[in-house]
């Protein structure tokens, strides 16, 4: 065996693998790019594509704000205090839960959420070929869902007309982010971000963690005003200093909210299935239950925190391959040339005139291409001026291929359609002129 | 008519690509990845149906594996929340150490099964974990009718 460096083969370059010293050297001086510069949600990269986040950050600062103002207070006003009547580890655990908060916050603004690439051209072809079995060659959108078997129980699966294609279960198309999630939970507009598979977890840390962090800052701050008022120093002054009124109005909300995730992770579920009630009793008509659940709380808990960490999908920082832009053209103009001094007399007694006449029938019968046909390699006929011409007449002329010997041959020599004398007066320019019609 | 490659680079060189086949996800067990081992049509002349299958299966167990709920696992998580979640960014997942070895695995299969029947495989990571798509070439250099392969017919004197 030889020595192969295999390196990933993209199949648009192997097309057009022979290429001149030119275009080589034109795709070199092109400055390769990273894969978050071209992506195509509505999100935005920092550090060079380490770091996304939706487009409206929504209020993260004012969260971020409200934690780092409702700490400082407590740290400035409450801390002398207390760690001269009550205990030194008073700020020691403050200090601990604020950081834990505001690591697990912005973990969870800028990780990955579980983002879902959308299909490759080829990919979406696949899907629509599939569902599209009648033939028909008009364009006709694919059915909006699928039904599969999850655990003995029927899902629908609903096709994405933004990504082109059927999402995966548990995965929602957040309108705002403009991307597909997998087991998305909800668009937190406090954190700036998705909640999905890949960043649950630090969501729920966040939210535990400043359950604690108020609930602790409440109660110290409860300790220090009674404290003050049994030795009966200035009471309005300690609350007006005091972060009272910010946790007091916060503490039920953020509380009320890690309650309801508790319940969500111990019955894997998520926000949007909950929403919806897709799993609900009520909306079930014989017995079904969420099919992803292991019907035990501490499975449901561990599998959702403590479960592998999924890799991301978007290869932010990944190189998108350099592609030619025209690469149906440079195909044939790279394989004609080797087949041309392949090809010897033999080849040229097919006369240029039948050839032209198999055009002509064939353009004036059928017209031009229909849109949806992929796999189709496009065909330019070697001069400059209207490839387009070329292109349909020829994939045209091999279907028809079979209906030409049947037609009349003085009508196809004498037809004086407009294309033939466009055509002719092509061929008229140069003799460094081939035809690759289609087999 | 099968065509004959002897290794990746000859592929590279004077293969076309005619077609792709996607092998879409299996999701009968719930969300984990797994793909379908069902043997497309496309692919009849081309490659033994256990040979495919054996490499789909493979590819399933690998990922597998990398979602295995176990005391690993666990371990990795509890760690992970102790310490905020900072330590995922000096430490490499066991999930991410089994993608490396699936790409290892889909290079050596590339190179010793498909290539030299003209297919080549790319990593569903390459594709979102949706789909594996696996594209069919062929020979340049003949002169079949096949798809995607180009002949001449008719040529005007250079």
């Amino acid at each position: 065996m030889k020595n192969c460096e295999y390196q990933q083969i993209d199949p648009r370059a192997l097309s057009v693998s022979p290429m001149s010293a030119q275009n080589r050297a034109e795709m070199k001086a092109q400055r390769s790019r990273r894969k978050w510069e071209v992506f195509p949600g509505k999100n935005r990269f920092f550090c060079d594509g380490r770091i996304i986040v939706a487009r409206q950050s929504g209020v993260l600062p004012l969260t971020l704000g409200l934690i780092v103002v409702t700490c400082g207070l407590f740290f400035a006003f409450d801390c002398p205090f207390l760690v001269e009547h009550l205990t030194v580890f008073i700020p020691v655990i403050g200090g601990v839960l604020f950081l834990f908060a505001v690591i697990s916050l912005l973990r969870t603004s800028f990780t990955d959420p579980g983002i879902l690439p959308r299909a490759t051209p080829e990919e979406a072809a696949d899907i629509e070929k599939q569902i599209d079995t009648s033939g028909s060659s008009t364009y006709r959108p694919p059915p909006r869902t699928k039904e599969i078997l999850i655990n003995q129980q029927v899902v629908k699966l609903k096709y994405c007309f933004t990504c082109k294609m059927f999402r995966p279960p548990r995965t929602s198309h957040c309108s705002l982010c403009d991307n597909c999630v997998e087991r998305f939970d909800h668009h937190c507009p406090w954190v700036g971000n998705c909640v999905g598979k890949r960043n649950y977890r630090f969501f729920y840390s966040f939210i535990i963690s400043l359950s604690f962090l108020t609930s602790f800052i409440f109660g110290c701050v409860v300790t220090h005003i009674t404290l003050r008022s049994q030795e009966g120093k200035s009471l309005i002054q300690a609350i007006q200093e005091s972060p009272l009124v910010i946790c007091f109005f916060s503490i039920w909300s953020i509380l009320g909210l890690s309650g309801f995730h508790t319940y969500l992770v111990a019955s894997n579920l998520t926000t949007n299935e909950d929403i919806k009630g897709s799993w609900s009793s009520k909306r079930c008509t014989e017995e079904s239950g969420n099919p992803y659940s292991y019907n035990n709380i501490i499975t449901n808990c561990c599998v959702t925190l403590c479960g592998p960490m999924p890799p991301s999908l978007i290869d932010r920082r990944g190189f998108v391959p350099l592609v030619e832009a025209s690469p149906a053209a440079s195909a044939t103009e790279i394989e004609l040339p080797p087949f041309l001094a392949k090809n010897d007399s033999n080849m040229c007694t097919r006369s240029t005139k039948d050839v032209l006449a198999r055009m002509v029938h064939a353009f004036d019968s059928r017209g031009l291409c229909p849109p949806g046909t992929p796999k189709t390699t496009p065909v330019g006929v070697e001069v400059s001026s209207s490839p387009s011409a070329g292109c349909p007449l020829f994939s045209r002329s091999s279907r028809k291929r079979d209906s030409l010997h049947s037609s009349n041959p003085a009508f196809r020599l004498a037809s004086p359609s407009p294309s033939l004398s466009r055509n002719t007066m092509i061929l008229g320019e140069g003799p460094d002129v081939g035809f690759i019609p289609i087999p | 008519m099968a065509t004959e490659f002897h290794n990746l680079q000859e592929l590279r060189h004077s293969a076309s690509l005619a077609n792709k086949v996607f092998i879409q996800r299996d999701y009968s067990e719930g969300t984990t990845c797994r793909f379908q081992t069902k043997f497309p049509s496309e692919l009849e002349s081309r490659i033994e149906r256990t040979l495919f299958e054996d490499t789909v299966k493979t590819l399933n167990n690998y990922y597998a594996e990398a979602e295995k709920i176990g005391g690993q696992s666990y371990l990795e998580g509890c760690l992970a929340c102790t310490t905020a979640y900072l330590i995922f960014l000096c430490m490499e997942t066991r999930y991410e150490k089994v993608l490396k070895k699936i790409a290892k695995y889909i290079q050596e299969q590339n190179e010793k099964i498909f290539a030299p029947r003209g297919l080549l495989v790319t990593d569903p990571i390459e594709r979102g974990m949706r789909v594996i798509e696996i594209s069919i070439y062929e020979d340049r250099g003949s002169s079949g009718s096949s798809s995607g392969s180009s002949s001449v017919s008719g040529s005007t004197a250079r």
